[in-house]
Protein backbone atom coordinates (compact mmCIF):
# COMPACT_ATOMS: atom_id res chain seq x y z
CA UNK A 1 0.00 0.00 0.00
CA UNK A 2 1.13 3.75 -0.83
CA UNK A 3 1.25 6.25 1.14
CA UNK A 4 -2.23 7.87 -1.16
CA UNK A 5 -3.90 4.85 0.56
CA UNK A 6 -2.81 5.09 4.15
CA UNK A 7 -3.80 8.65 3.42
CA UNK A 8 -6.97 7.74 2.14
CA UNK A 9 -8.33 4.89 4.58
CA UNK A 10 -7.07 7.42 8.11
CA UNK A 11 -9.76 10.13 6.33
CA UNK A 12 -12.32 7.48 5.34
CA UNK A 13 -11.74 6.48 9.46
CA UNK A 14 -11.53 10.22 10.21
CA UNK A 15 -14.69 10.92 8.47
CA UNK A 16 -16.62 8.10 9.97
CA UNK A 17 -16.03 9.11 13.69
CA UNK A 18 -16.54 12.68 13.17
CA UNK A 19 -20.12 11.50 11.54
CA UNK A 20 -21.33 9.74 14.80
CA UNK A 21 -19.77 12.73 17.05
CA UNK A 22 -21.42 15.14 14.82
CA UNK A 23 -24.58 13.68 15.17
CA UNK A 24 -24.26 13.23 18.67
CA UNK A 25 -25.46 9.23 18.37
CA UNK A 26 -24.73 7.35 21.67
CA UNK A 27 -25.19 3.88 20.18
CA UNK A 28 -24.31 2.67 23.98
CA UNK A 29 -28.22 4.29 24.55
CA UNK A 30 -29.26 2.99 20.99
CA UNK A 31 -28.79 -0.65 22.10
CA UNK A 32 -29.20 -0.53 26.00
CA UNK A 33 -31.14 -3.00 27.92
CA UNK A 34 -34.32 -0.01 27.87
CA UNK A 35 -34.19 0.97 24.74
CA UNK A 36 -33.71 -2.82 23.41
CA UNK A 37 -36.97 -3.71 25.45
CA UNK A 38 -39.30 -1.13 24.05
CA UNK A 39 -37.63 -2.02 20.59
CA UNK A 40 -38.66 -5.32 20.76
CA UNK A 41 -42.13 -4.60 21.76
CA UNK A 42 -42.60 -2.49 19.27
CA UNK A 43 -41.62 -4.90 16.90
CA UNK A 44 -43.71 -7.78 18.59
CA UNK A 45 -46.40 -5.07 18.17
CA UNK A 46 -46.45 -5.46 14.61
CA UNK A 47 -47.59 -9.39 14.92
CA UNK A 48 -49.80 -10.85 13.65
CA UNK A 49 -50.22 -8.73 10.61
CA UNK A 50 -54.19 -7.75 10.29
CA UNK A 51 -56.07 -9.68 7.43
CA UNK A 52 -59.39 -9.26 8.30
CA UNK A 53 -61.04 -9.33 4.73
CA UNK A 54 -62.34 -5.77 4.83
CA UNK A 55 -58.57 -4.42 5.55
CA UNK A 56 -57.20 -6.44 2.97
CA UNK A 57 -59.76 -5.23 0.45
CA UNK A 58 -57.99 -1.83 1.24
CA UNK A 59 -55.03 -3.12 0.55
CA UNK A 60 -55.44 -4.86 -2.70
CA UNK A 61 -57.07 -1.31 -3.44
CA UNK A 62 -53.93 0.70 -2.37
CA UNK A 63 -51.71 -2.20 -4.44
CA UNK A 64 -54.40 -1.45 -7.84
CA UNK A 65 -53.35 2.48 -7.36
CA UNK A 66 -49.63 1.85 -7.22
CA UNK A 67 -49.37 -0.24 -10.27
CA UNK A 68 -52.03 2.30 -12.00
CA UNK A 69 -49.89 5.32 -10.76
CA UNK A 70 -46.84 3.75 -12.04
CA UNK A 71 -48.37 2.57 -15.10
CA UNK A 72 -50.06 6.00 -15.95
CA UNK A 73 -46.89 8.02 -15.12
CA UNK A 74 -44.88 6.02 -17.06
CA UNK A 75 -46.85 6.21 -20.10
CA UNK A 76 -47.01 10.17 -20.09
CA UNK A 77 -43.30 10.08 -19.35
CA UNK A 78 -43.00 7.98 -22.30
CA UNK A 79 -45.07 10.25 -24.83
CA UNK A 80 -43.50 13.68 -22.67
CA UNK A 81 -40.13 12.44 -22.94
CA UNK A 82 -40.26 11.54 -27.16
CA UNK A 83 -41.37 15.16 -27.68
CA UNK A 84 -38.74 16.27 -25.67
CA UNK A 85 -36.31 14.15 -27.23
CA UNK A 86 -36.08 15.43 -30.59
CA UNK A 87 -34.85 18.76 -30.29
CA UNK A 88 -32.58 16.72 -27.36
CA UNK A 89 -31.39 14.91 -30.43
CA UNK A 90 -30.29 18.02 -31.75
CA UNK A 91 -33.10 17.57 -34.55
CA UNK A 92 -33.93 21.15 -34.79
CA UNK A 93 -30.89 23.12 -34.44
CA UNK A 94 -28.24 23.88 -31.30
CA UNK A 95 -30.80 26.40 -29.56
CA UNK A 96 -33.45 24.19 -28.54
CA UNK A 97 -31.11 20.68 -28.27
CA UNK A 98 -29.43 23.08 -25.28
CA UNK A 99 -32.70 24.13 -24.26
CA UNK A 100 -34.11 20.98 -24.20
CA UNK A 101 -31.06 19.32 -22.84
CA UNK A 102 -31.52 21.69 -19.67
CA UNK A 103 -35.31 20.95 -19.15
CA UNK A 104 -34.47 17.14 -19.10
CA UNK A 105 -31.31 17.51 -16.52
CA UNK A 106 -33.88 19.57 -14.07
CA UNK A 107 -37.02 17.26 -14.08
CA UNK A 108 -34.18 14.21 -13.62
CA UNK A 109 -32.45 15.63 -10.75
CA UNK A 110 -35.25 16.46 -8.67
CA UNK A 111 -36.44 13.31 -6.99
CA UNK A 112 -39.98 11.32 -7.48
CA UNK A 113 -40.27 12.07 -3.49
CA UNK A 114 -39.17 15.97 -3.62
CA UNK A 115 -41.72 16.22 -6.56
CA UNK A 116 -44.66 14.15 -5.31
CA UNK A 117 -44.40 16.68 -2.12
CA UNK A 118 -44.54 19.71 -4.71
CA UNK A 119 -47.49 18.44 -6.66
CA UNK A 120 -49.70 17.33 -3.62
CA UNK A 121 -49.71 21.09 -3.61
CA UNK A 122 -50.74 21.44 -7.23
CA UNK A 123 -53.31 18.53 -7.82
CA UNK A 124 -54.05 17.89 -4.25
CA UNK A 125 -54.05 14.50 -1.86
CA UNK A 126 -54.16 11.63 -3.74
CA UNK A 127 -52.88 9.53 -6.57
CA UNK A 128 -53.20 12.26 -9.09
CA UNK A 129 -50.32 13.66 -7.50
CA UNK A 130 -47.97 10.64 -7.34
CA UNK A 131 -49.07 9.70 -11.36
CA UNK A 132 -47.63 13.58 -11.72
CA UNK A 133 -44.75 13.56 -10.01
CA UNK A 134 -43.68 9.90 -11.55
CA UNK A 135 -44.33 11.74 -14.81
CA UNK A 136 -41.89 14.37 -14.75
CA UNK A 137 -39.19 12.94 -13.20
CA UNK A 138 -38.99 9.67 -15.41
CA UNK A 139 -39.64 12.01 -18.24
CA UNK A 140 -36.04 13.47 -17.48
CA UNK A 141 -34.66 10.09 -17.42
CA UNK A 142 -36.44 8.76 -20.42
CA UNK A 143 -36.33 11.77 -23.09
CA UNK A 144 -32.69 11.61 -22.55
CA UNK A 145 -32.36 7.89 -23.19
CA UNK A 146 -34.61 8.71 -26.12
CA UNK A 147 -32.54 11.60 -27.29
CA UNK A 148 -29.36 9.18 -27.14
CA UNK A 149 -31.06 6.41 -29.04
CA UNK A 150 -32.66 8.90 -31.64
CA UNK A 151 -28.64 10.71 -31.67
CA UNK A 152 -27.21 6.94 -32.34
CA UNK A 153 -29.76 5.58 -34.91
CA UNK A 154 -28.76 5.60 -38.69
CA UNK A 155 -29.84 8.44 -40.92
CA UNK A 156 -29.86 6.97 -44.12
CA UNK A 157 -32.95 5.22 -44.40
CA UNK A 158 -34.60 9.12 -43.26
CA UNK A 159 -32.26 10.63 -45.87
CA UNK A 160 -33.39 8.45 -48.33
CA UNK A 161 -37.22 9.30 -47.64
CA UNK A 162 -36.74 12.63 -47.49
CA UNK A 163 -34.22 12.86 -50.95
CA UNK A 164 -37.41 11.21 -52.60
CA UNK A 165 -39.64 13.72 -51.38
CA UNK A 166 -41.36 12.69 -48.54
CA UNK A 167 -42.20 15.37 -45.71
CA UNK A 168 -40.05 15.62 -42.75
CA UNK A 169 -42.84 14.21 -40.40
CA UNK A 170 -43.32 11.45 -42.58
CA UNK A 171 -39.65 10.91 -43.26
CA UNK A 172 -39.35 10.82 -39.08
CA UNK A 173 -42.46 8.25 -39.06
CA UNK A 174 -40.94 5.71 -41.46
CA UNK A 175 -37.49 6.30 -41.54
CA UNK A 176 -36.61 6.72 -38.08
CA UNK A 177 -39.39 4.97 -35.69
CA UNK A 178 -39.53 1.81 -36.74
CA UNK A 179 -35.27 1.48 -35.87
CA UNK A 180 -35.62 2.97 -32.51
CA UNK A 181 -39.65 1.61 -30.92
CA UNK A 182 -37.91 -1.41 -30.05
CA UNK A 183 -35.16 0.86 -27.96
CA UNK A 184 -37.67 3.07 -26.45
CA UNK A 185 -40.21 -0.01 -25.38
CA UNK A 186 -37.36 -1.46 -23.45
CA UNK A 187 -36.37 1.92 -21.90
CA UNK A 188 -40.08 2.59 -21.16
CA UNK A 189 -40.76 -0.94 -19.63
CA UNK A 190 -37.54 -0.66 -17.53
CA UNK A 191 -38.34 2.35 -15.86
CA UNK A 192 -41.92 0.58 -15.50
CA UNK A 193 -40.34 -1.62 -13.35
CA UNK A 194 -38.73 0.95 -11.19
CA UNK A 195 -41.74 3.09 -11.03
CA UNK A 196 -43.97 0.61 -9.57
CA UNK A 197 -41.60 0.50 -6.88
CA UNK A 198 -41.33 4.05 -6.48
CA UNK A 199 -45.14 4.14 -6.76
CA UNK A 200 -45.02 2.13 -3.20
CA UNK A 201 -44.12 4.35 -1.69
CA UNK A 202 -44.55 7.70 -3.15
CA UNK A 203 -47.72 7.75 -0.49
CA UNK A 204 -45.96 8.92 2.73
CA UNK A 205 -46.16 12.54 1.83
CA UNK A 206 -49.71 11.87 0.27
CA UNK A 207 -49.78 10.79 -2.96
CA UNK A 208 -51.56 8.35 -3.19
CA UNK A 209 -50.85 4.70 -2.70
CA UNK A 210 -49.89 1.22 -0.48
CA UNK A 211 -47.35 4.50 0.55
CA UNK A 212 -50.29 6.25 1.47
CA UNK A 213 -51.85 3.41 3.35
CA UNK A 214 -48.35 2.19 5.19
CA UNK A 215 -48.07 6.19 6.74
CA UNK A 216 -51.76 6.39 7.78
CA UNK A 217 -51.58 3.33 9.89
CA UNK A 218 -48.03 4.01 11.16
CA UNK A 219 -49.57 7.39 12.68
CA UNK A 220 -52.10 5.51 13.71
CA UNK A 221 -49.78 3.34 15.74
CA UNK A 222 -52.10 0.18 14.04
CA UNK A 223 -48.94 -1.16 13.44
CA UNK A 224 -50.28 -4.57 12.42
CA UNK A 225 -52.37 -2.97 9.26
CA UNK A 226 -49.11 -1.96 8.86
CA UNK A 227 -47.42 -4.89 8.46
CA UNK A 228 -49.74 -5.96 6.08
CA UNK A 229 -49.29 -3.36 3.80
CA UNK A 230 -45.21 -4.05 3.94
CA UNK A 231 -45.85 -7.77 3.13
CA UNK A 232 -47.98 -6.64 0.20
CA UNK A 233 -45.54 -4.22 -0.47
CA UNK A 234 -42.44 -6.96 0.00
CA UNK A 235 -45.05 -9.45 -2.78
CA UNK A 236 -45.57 -6.86 -4.98
CA UNK A 237 -41.64 -5.92 -5.29
CA UNK A 238 -40.89 -10.00 -5.22
CA UNK A 239 -43.41 -10.65 -8.31
CA UNK A 240 -42.08 -7.44 -10.32
CA UNK A 241 -38.75 -8.57 -9.88
CA UNK A 242 -39.56 -12.51 -11.24
CA UNK A 243 -42.08 -11.09 -13.78
CA UNK A 244 -39.33 -8.89 -15.05
CA UNK A 245 -36.64 -11.66 -15.18
CA UNK A 246 -39.18 -14.13 -16.71
CA UNK A 247 -39.89 -11.62 -19.31
CA UNK A 248 -36.70 -10.85 -19.95
CA UNK A 249 -35.09 -14.44 -20.62
CA UNK A 250 -37.77 -15.09 -22.85
CA UNK A 251 -37.40 -11.55 -25.30
CA UNK A 252 -33.65 -12.66 -25.03
CA UNK A 253 -33.35 -16.12 -25.76
CA UNK B 1 -47.70 5.02 -66.08
CA UNK B 2 -49.92 5.75 -62.52
CA UNK B 3 -49.29 4.34 -59.47
CA UNK B 4 -52.08 2.12 -59.77
CA UNK B 5 -50.52 0.33 -62.69
CA UNK B 6 -47.16 -0.61 -61.08
CA UNK B 7 -49.54 -1.44 -58.32
CA UNK B 8 -47.60 0.05 -55.71
CA UNK B 9 -49.82 0.18 -52.21
CA UNK B 10 -50.64 3.61 -51.60
CA UNK B 11 -51.29 3.12 -48.04
CA UNK B 12 -48.95 1.78 -45.07
CA UNK B 13 -49.97 -1.71 -45.14
CA UNK B 14 -49.03 -1.89 -41.27
CA UNK B 15 -51.26 0.73 -40.30
CA UNK B 16 -54.17 -1.78 -39.63
CA UNK B 17 -52.11 -3.70 -37.00
CA UNK B 18 -50.25 -0.51 -35.33
CA UNK B 19 -53.59 1.07 -34.96
CA UNK B 20 -54.92 -1.56 -32.73
CA UNK B 21 -52.01 -2.22 -30.96
CA UNK B 22 -52.36 1.23 -29.83
CA UNK B 23 -55.94 1.09 -29.24
CA UNK B 24 -54.98 -2.12 -26.92
CA UNK B 25 -52.45 -0.39 -25.18
CA UNK B 26 -54.68 2.34 -24.25
CA UNK B 27 -58.48 0.42 -23.62
CA UNK B 28 -55.46 -1.41 -21.02
CA UNK B 29 -54.39 1.82 -19.63
CA UNK B 30 -58.20 3.08 -19.23
CA UNK B 31 -59.10 1.64 -15.76
CA UNK B 32 -55.35 2.94 -14.74
CA UNK B 33 -56.97 6.65 -15.52
CA UNK B 34 -59.96 6.10 -13.72
CA UNK B 35 -57.62 4.58 -10.53
CA UNK B 36 -55.16 7.34 -10.50
CA UNK B 37 -57.98 10.25 -10.29
CA UNK B 38 -56.17 11.65 -13.24
CA UNK B 39 -58.35 14.59 -13.86
CA UNK B 40 -56.03 17.42 -15.58
CA UNK B 41 -58.44 20.40 -14.56
CA UNK B 42 -57.57 20.09 -10.84
CA UNK B 43 -54.11 21.30 -12.07
CA UNK B 44 -56.72 24.20 -13.52
CA UNK B 45 -58.94 25.26 -10.42
CA UNK B 46 -58.45 28.99 -9.35
CA UNK B 47 -57.73 27.37 -6.40
CA UNK B 48 -55.23 25.27 -6.77
CA UNK B 49 -54.06 27.82 -9.33
CA UNK B 50 -53.83 30.06 -6.99
CA UNK B 51 -51.71 28.11 -4.20
CA UNK B 52 -49.52 27.40 -6.76
CA UNK B 53 -49.22 30.28 -8.27
CA UNK B 54 -48.02 31.59 -5.00
CA UNK B 55 -46.04 29.28 -4.31
CA UNK B 56 -43.94 28.85 -6.75
CA UNK B 57 -43.76 32.70 -7.48
CA UNK B 58 -41.57 32.75 -4.05
CA UNK B 59 -39.31 30.76 -5.48
CA UNK B 60 -37.03 33.40 -6.92
CA UNK B 61 -35.67 34.78 -5.30
CA UNK B 62 -33.32 32.28 -3.52
CA UNK B 63 -33.81 32.68 0.48
CA UNK B 64 -30.05 33.83 1.71
CA UNK B 65 -30.33 35.65 4.73
CA UNK B 66 -27.09 34.55 7.03
CA UNK B 67 -29.33 32.80 9.58
CA UNK B 68 -30.72 30.81 7.15
CA UNK B 69 -27.72 29.95 5.02
CA UNK B 70 -26.50 28.37 8.52
CA UNK B 71 -29.10 26.41 8.83
CA UNK B 72 -29.04 25.21 5.44
CA UNK B 73 -24.90 24.19 6.29
CA UNK B 74 -26.10 22.29 9.40
CA UNK B 75 -28.29 20.43 7.61
CA UNK B 76 -26.21 19.63 5.05
CA UNK B 77 -23.30 18.34 7.27
CA UNK B 78 -26.15 16.44 8.84
CA UNK B 79 -26.86 14.46 6.19
CA UNK B 80 -23.50 14.15 4.87
CA UNK B 81 -23.08 12.59 8.54
CA UNK B 82 -26.05 10.07 8.66
CA UNK B 83 -25.15 8.94 4.71
CA UNK B 84 -21.86 8.17 6.10
CA UNK B 85 -22.32 6.65 9.71
CA UNK B 86 -24.94 4.93 7.99
CA UNK B 87 -22.97 3.49 4.98
CA UNK B 88 -20.02 2.41 8.28
CA UNK B 89 -23.30 0.66 10.54
CA UNK B 90 -24.51 -1.06 6.77
CA UNK B 91 -20.92 -2.65 6.98
CA UNK B 92 -20.92 -3.98 10.52
CA UNK B 93 -24.30 -5.46 9.70
CA UNK B 94 -23.13 -6.85 5.81
CA UNK B 95 -19.45 -8.28 6.62
CA UNK B 96 -20.66 -10.98 9.06
CA UNK B 97 -23.92 -12.04 7.16
CA UNK B 98 -21.74 -11.88 3.85
CA UNK B 99 -18.85 -13.99 4.90
CA UNK B 100 -21.88 -16.69 6.51
CA UNK B 101 -23.58 -17.07 3.30
CA UNK B 102 -20.43 -16.70 1.22
CA UNK B 103 -20.34 -20.32 -0.19
CA UNK B 104 -16.60 -20.92 -1.60
CA UNK B 105 -15.67 -19.86 2.29
CA UNK B 106 -17.61 -22.90 3.43
CA UNK B 107 -15.40 -25.34 5.14
CA UNK B 108 -18.15 -27.74 5.69
CA UNK B 109 -18.86 -27.46 1.85
CA UNK B 110 -15.22 -28.96 1.38
CA UNK B 111 -16.23 -32.62 2.16
CA UNK B 112 -18.70 -35.39 3.07
CA UNK B 113 -17.59 -34.13 6.88
CA UNK B 114 -19.96 -34.18 9.52
CA UNK B 115 -21.06 -30.24 9.01
CA UNK B 116 -22.42 -30.26 5.78
CA UNK B 117 -26.05 -30.23 6.16
CA UNK B 118 -25.82 -28.18 8.93
CA UNK B 119 -23.99 -25.74 7.01
CA UNK B 120 -26.09 -25.36 4.19
CA UNK B 121 -29.06 -24.61 6.39
CA UNK B 122 -27.36 -22.09 8.62
CA UNK B 123 -26.81 -20.19 5.39
CA UNK B 124 -30.51 -19.73 5.46
CA UNK B 125 -31.67 -18.01 8.24
CA UNK B 126 -28.34 -15.53 7.17
CA UNK B 127 -29.44 -15.25 3.35
CA UNK B 128 -32.96 -14.88 4.40
CA UNK B 129 -32.18 -11.80 6.89
CA UNK B 130 -30.34 -10.12 3.90
CA UNK B 131 -33.19 -10.41 1.77
CA UNK B 132 -35.75 -8.90 4.09
CA UNK B 133 -33.64 -6.16 4.69
CA UNK B 134 -32.84 -4.60 1.48
CA UNK B 135 -36.51 -5.93 0.48
CA UNK B 136 -37.88 -2.84 2.48
CA UNK B 137 -37.19 0.62 0.93
CA UNK B 138 -35.10 2.78 3.43
CA UNK B 139 -37.91 5.18 3.63
CA UNK B 140 -40.26 2.38 5.08
CA UNK B 141 -37.58 1.40 7.53
CA UNK B 142 -37.28 5.31 8.51
CA UNK B 143 -40.89 5.67 9.14
CA UNK B 144 -40.93 2.82 11.52
CA UNK B 145 -37.45 3.61 13.23
CA UNK B 146 -38.85 7.30 13.28
CA UNK B 147 -41.78 5.75 15.83
CA UNK B 148 -38.95 3.43 17.48
CA UNK B 149 -36.11 5.74 18.07
CA UNK B 150 -37.80 9.40 17.44
CA UNK B 151 -37.48 12.17 15.22
CA UNK B 152 -34.28 12.57 14.20
CA UNK B 153 -31.02 11.34 11.98
CA UNK B 154 -30.53 8.24 14.78
CA UNK B 155 -33.53 6.48 12.97
CA UNK B 156 -32.02 8.26 9.42
CA UNK B 157 -28.79 5.78 10.32
CA UNK B 158 -30.65 2.99 11.19
CA UNK B 159 -32.70 2.87 8.36
CA UNK B 160 -29.82 3.35 5.87
CA UNK B 161 -27.91 0.90 7.90
CA UNK B 162 -30.48 -2.05 7.72
CA UNK B 163 -30.85 -1.22 4.19
CA UNK B 164 -27.98 -0.72 2.48
CA UNK B 165 -26.44 -3.75 5.13
CA UNK B 166 -28.56 -6.16 3.13
CA UNK B 167 -27.89 -4.49 -0.37
CA UNK B 168 -23.98 -4.58 0.90
CA UNK B 169 -24.12 -8.13 2.20
CA UNK B 170 -25.21 -9.51 -0.86
CA UNK B 171 -23.50 -7.86 -2.87
CA UNK B 172 -19.87 -8.70 -1.22
CA UNK B 173 -21.13 -11.74 -1.02
CA UNK B 174 -21.65 -11.90 -4.91
CA UNK B 175 -18.24 -10.55 -5.59
CA UNK B 176 -16.31 -12.74 -3.67
CA UNK B 177 -18.11 -15.63 -5.36
CA UNK B 178 -17.20 -14.44 -8.61
CA UNK B 179 -13.33 -13.90 -7.91
CA UNK B 180 -11.27 -16.63 -8.12
CA UNK B 181 -12.18 -19.68 -5.56
CA UNK B 182 -8.79 -20.86 -5.72
CA UNK B 183 -6.20 -19.28 -2.99
CA UNK B 184 -8.45 -19.57 -0.69
CA UNK B 185 -9.92 -23.05 -1.21
CA UNK B 186 -6.21 -24.03 -1.36
CA UNK B 187 -6.11 -21.88 2.29
CA UNK B 188 -9.28 -24.35 3.63
CA UNK B 189 -7.79 -27.61 2.35
CA UNK B 190 -4.89 -26.80 3.60
CA UNK B 191 -6.42 -26.22 7.09
CA UNK B 192 -6.88 -22.66 7.25
CA UNK B 193 -9.83 -20.72 8.95
CA UNK B 194 -12.15 -19.40 7.40
CA UNK B 195 -11.46 -15.57 8.43
CA UNK B 196 -7.72 -16.40 7.31
CA UNK B 197 -9.22 -17.66 4.19
CA UNK B 198 -10.42 -14.68 3.06
CA UNK B 199 -7.92 -12.19 4.57
CA UNK B 200 -5.20 -13.97 2.24
CA UNK B 201 -7.46 -15.90 -0.41
CA UNK B 202 -9.68 -13.45 -1.17
CA UNK B 203 -9.22 -9.70 0.03
CA UNK B 204 -6.81 -8.98 -2.00
CA UNK B 205 -7.84 -9.95 -5.47
CA UNK B 206 -11.71 -8.82 -4.24
CA UNK B 207 -10.75 -5.27 -2.80
CA UNK B 208 -11.17 -2.69 -5.93
CA UNK B 209 -14.48 -3.89 -6.66
CA UNK B 210 -15.46 -4.13 -3.08
CA UNK B 211 -14.48 -0.65 -2.41
CA UNK B 212 -16.28 0.48 -5.60
CA UNK B 213 -19.47 -0.77 -4.98
CA UNK B 214 -18.96 0.65 -1.34
CA UNK B 215 -18.01 4.28 -2.53
CA UNK B 216 -21.08 3.90 -4.93
CA UNK B 217 -23.76 2.80 -2.05
CA UNK B 218 -22.39 5.69 -0.03
CA UNK B 219 -22.87 8.18 -2.88
CA UNK B 220 -26.68 6.80 -3.02
CA UNK B 221 -26.91 7.02 0.55
CA UNK B 222 -26.46 10.50 0.46
CA UNK B 223 -29.47 10.60 -1.87
CA UNK B 224 -31.11 8.46 0.53
CA UNK B 225 -30.82 10.33 3.42
CA UNK B 226 -32.54 13.97 1.80
CA UNK B 227 -34.90 11.49 1.27
CA UNK B 228 -36.17 10.39 3.89
CA UNK B 229 -35.83 13.67 5.92
CA UNK B 230 -39.76 13.92 4.53
CA UNK B 231 -40.40 11.58 7.17
CA UNK B 232 -38.55 13.19 9.98
CA UNK B 233 -35.35 11.68 10.00
CA UNK B 234 -33.12 14.64 10.12
CA UNK B 235 -31.08 16.52 7.69
CA UNK B 236 -31.63 18.55 4.28
CA UNK B 237 -34.91 16.65 3.55
CA UNK B 238 -36.47 17.67 7.20
CA UNK B 239 -35.45 20.90 6.16
CA UNK B 240 -37.03 21.03 3.33
CA UNK B 241 -40.32 19.63 4.04
CA UNK B 242 -40.49 22.49 6.87
CA UNK B 243 -40.10 24.91 4.05
CA UNK B 244 -42.45 23.78 1.92
CA UNK B 245 -45.06 23.18 4.85
CA UNK B 246 -44.84 26.99 5.25
CA UNK B 247 -45.01 27.23 1.53
CA UNK B 248 -42.01 29.21 1.63
CA UNK B 249 -40.44 28.63 -2.04
CA UNK B 250 -37.48 30.76 -1.52
CA UNK B 251 -36.06 28.24 0.85
CA UNK B 252 -37.21 25.20 -1.03
CA UNK B 253 -35.11 26.39 -3.99
CA UNK B 254 -32.04 27.39 -2.08
CA UNK B 255 -31.61 23.64 -0.51
CA UNK B 256 -33.11 22.15 -3.89
CA UNK B 257 -30.26 23.92 -5.17
CA UNK B 258 -27.95 22.88 -2.41
CA UNK B 259 -29.39 19.29 -2.60
CA UNK B 260 -27.81 19.21 -6.25
CA UNK B 261 -24.42 20.62 -5.17
CA UNK B 262 -24.42 17.70 -2.53
CA UNK B 263 -25.16 15.29 -5.18
CA UNK B 264 -22.39 16.58 -7.72
CA UNK B 265 -20.04 16.92 -4.98
CA UNK B 266 -20.50 12.98 -4.00
CA UNK B 267 -20.61 11.79 -7.34
CA UNK B 268 -16.63 13.72 -7.66
CA UNK B 269 -15.49 12.40 -4.27
CA UNK B 270 -16.49 9.32 -5.18
CA UNK B 271 -15.10 9.11 -8.67
CA UNK B 272 -11.64 9.77 -6.81
CA UNK B 273 -11.84 7.40 -4.26
CA UNK B 274 -12.79 4.84 -7.11
CA UNK B 275 -9.86 6.15 -8.67
CA UNK B 276 -7.47 6.11 -6.04
CA UNK B 277 -8.40 2.52 -5.30
CA UNK B 278 -8.26 1.23 -8.58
Amino acid sequence: MSIVHWLVVCALVAATWASFAFLALDLGQLFSAEAQLQMWKYVVSFFPPDVSSDYLARVGQGTLETIAISAIGTALATVFGLFIALPAAGRWGALPRGVARLVLNFLRSIPELVWAALMVFAAGLGPFAGTLALAWHTTGVIGRLFAETLENTPPEPTQALRLSGSSPALAFIYGTLPNVVPQLIAYSLYRWEINIRMAAILGVVGAGGLGQLLYFSLSLFQQPQAMTVIIAMLILVVVVDGASAWLRQRLVN
Amino acid sequence: MTREALAIPVRDPAAVPRLLLALGIIILLWPGFKLTEFDPSVLFEERSLDTMARFVGTFFPLESSAEFLRLVARSTLETLAIATAGTALAMLIAWPLALVVTRTLSISRIGPGPGFALGRVARLPARFALMFFRSIPEIVWALIFVRAVGLGPAAGVLAIGVTYGGMLGKVYSEILESNDARPATALLEAGGGRIAAFCYGMWPMALPELVSYSVYRWECAIRASVIMGFVGAGGLGQQMELSMRMLNGGEVSTILLVFLLLVMLADGVSAFLRKVTA
